[in-house]
């Protein structure tokens, strides 16, 4: 009932880890592919290791999370040994990438592409970084680091991750697939900040965190809903889905797979098993036979 | 935030830190504890009784010897308790190497008479002695300045080769903790350890303290000689905050 095709892979159910999440070595993603997921993407790698930012890197109230990991990762060369190949694993291995001018995205692209995961996610939307101007921002700039990455991919589908601290993320994302995305990624964290208010301080050492969890799912939806409507290319609706009624929200809006990461948090490894259960029992209990009956259901 | 209620000076550089609250923890388990624009650790609950806990920190790097200026009164970020916890058995010998007895601590307080086995660098470097003077206890000290001249390992060999032990508790310097793996296997007795690796979230999803397959902040941070034995990089390899693995001697030099 769940079976999805994104790109031409083939996942045994729409959930996919988000990067960011676990996904630091071989044997996470092995667990995670064991605990349900239909894929598993990395965190991302550039070309250079990144310790990342000092602690507390992470915050979680109500229904919020907020973090500034900053990136850390122990860069794609060093990785490259470290996994090893990425098609020999249990579970499709989505390939997250970045670097800090457009030249280092192909660069690593290039050196991604090598270890043939099922997919290069592009990550040009991680809000702590303070290399120059943000590529998410900027139409003209989405399409020269998606033409980049093209260029060092060959055959290996690429989606770009966008972020919702934009103006306007529909030009975003057709600038994304004008240049020959194969898929967006939507959303990465929104930008928040938590106030100790005994130490009188933000309590990320890097002051601004980016919202994850409950908290951001209905900016997630309204951004996976209007790319649908801009672009034909699938959707990896990404942010806050924790249950099986929040995956089945991001497939009315338009998404053809879900991210989940922060879930985790809420309900462990298990949370990938747990919303498939919760899918399936939706779509029994309301006659639907497949994901495709409702994807982009809210539009209509 | 939480108002330090005390600090003992509990030897040369190691102090413990009590809070007048409650928690809700198991021995071996430990807290994050953040001391603002400085850096956020884990940490073992040492002390723990009905209205009240504490951690012990050496002062080694740059965030324990921040803590070790602090007074009483000052205000620190405390969460947790996170991780699993060690099992409550009899006829135990828990083998503590340094800092390293403030994470089997309130192991210690809940068993029914274990042995234990310590070792430090120096006469100096020992701590909770007064605590544990009612305890049978073997101390080994580098230097030999207190106790026996040598190493724990040593001890514990000896002593599961005379006596009958169910179970050996450690925690220590993982080098030690290694050898005293290897030692429980020759001697056939079961082992739990509590392992120490780079943490950022102490909850299970930033993947940091990886160790092989496991989580070290949610699977452990105590793991028994079956895990330890499918777990190559125990006494090897460890994970820098890069998430680059490297040997325990370089991770050491570093975080």
């Amino acid at each position: 009932m769940l079976k999805t095709n994104l790109c031409s892979i083939q996942l045994k159910n729409p959930t996919i880890l988000a990067s960011g999440i676990l996904g630091v070595t071989k044997e996470s993603v092995d667990r995670i592919g064991k605990s349900g997921a239909g894929a598993v993407t990395l965190k991302s790698l550039c070309h250079e290791e990144r310790a990342g930012n000092a602690n507390p890197t992470m915050f979680s109230y109500d229904g919020t999370f907020l973090n500034a990991v900053g990136l850390p990762g122990q860069g794609i060369d060093s990785a490259m040994k470290d996994f090893g190949r990425l098609d020999n694993l249990s579970v499709p291995v989505i390939g997250s990438i970045y670097g800090y001018r457009i030249g280092q995205f192909g660069e690593v692209a290039k050196k991604m592409a090598s270890l043939k995961p099922a997919m290069i996610e592009v990550d040009i939307s991680c809000p702590h970084m303070d290399y120059g101007k943000p590529y998410y921002a900027d139409p003209q700039l989405t399409a020269k680091v998606t033409k980049t990455v093209k260029q060092n991919t060959g055959k290996i589908p690429v989606s770009i991750k966008l972020s919702p601290n934009v103006y306007d993320i529909k030009e975003i994302a057709h600038a994304a697939e004008k240049s020959g995305a194969d898929a967006i990624t939507a959303i990465n964290t929104a930008t928040g900040m938590v106030i100790d208010i005994n130490a009188k301080k933000p309590i990320l050492a890097n002051k601004i965190g980016g919202i994850s969890g409950p908290a951001l799912k209905p900016i997630a939806v309204r951004c996976v809903y209007e790319i649908y409507e801009t672009v034909n290319i699938p959707i990896i609706g990404t942010g806050g889905v924790t249950y099986g009624k929040d995956a089945i929200e991001m497939v009315m809006a338009g998404a053809t797979a879900v991210g989940i990461g922060t879930g985790i948090y809420y309900r462990g490894n298990e949370v990938f098993r747990k919303v498939c259960d919760e899918m399936i029992q939706w779509m029994k209990k309301n006659k639907v036979k497949n994901l495709g009956e409702i994807q982009g259901a809210a539009h209509k | 935030m939480l108002e330090i209620a005390d600090v003992v000076q509990e030897g040369k550089s190691q102090k413990s830190f009590f809070f007048r609250h409650s928690i809700d923890s198991k021995p071996g388990q430990f807290i994050m504890v953040w001391l603002p624009s400085v850096d956020e650790k884990p940490m073992a609950v040492s002390y723990r009784s009905k209205n009240e806990f504490a951690f012990t920190s050496q002062a080694i790097g740059i965030f324990t010897n921040a803590l070790d200026r602090l007074k009483k009164g000052d205000k620190l970020g405390i969460r947790g308790p996170y991780g699993n916890s060690f099992s409550l058995k009899n006829n135990s010998c828990v083998v503590a190497g340094g800092v390293g007895i403030s994470s089997v601590s309130t192991l210690i307080d809940s068993l029914k008479n274990p042995l234990i086995i310590y070792g430090a660098r120096s006469k100096e470097n020992l701590i909770y002695m007064k605590r544990y003077e009612d305890k049978k206890m073997i101390i080994a000290t580098d230097d030999g300045s207190f106790g026996r001249k040598g190493f724990t390992t040593d001890a514990l060999d000896e002593l599961l080769s005379t006596k009958k032990i169910k179970i050996v508790y450690t925690c220590g310097p993982e080098i030690m903790m290694k050898k005293i793996f290897e030692i429980c296997r020759k001697h056939k007795v079961e082992l739990e350890a509590s392992l120490e690796r780079y943490m950022a979230c102490g909850f299970g999803i930033c993947g940091k303290c990886m160790i092989n397959d496991r989580i070290c902040c949610i699977d452990g941070p105590i793991f028994n000689s079956k895990q330890l034995n499918q777990m190559p990089d125990f006494g090897n390899f460890a994970r820098l905050k890069s998430g680059r693995k490297v040997t325990l001697k370089e991770y050491h030099s570093v975080h």
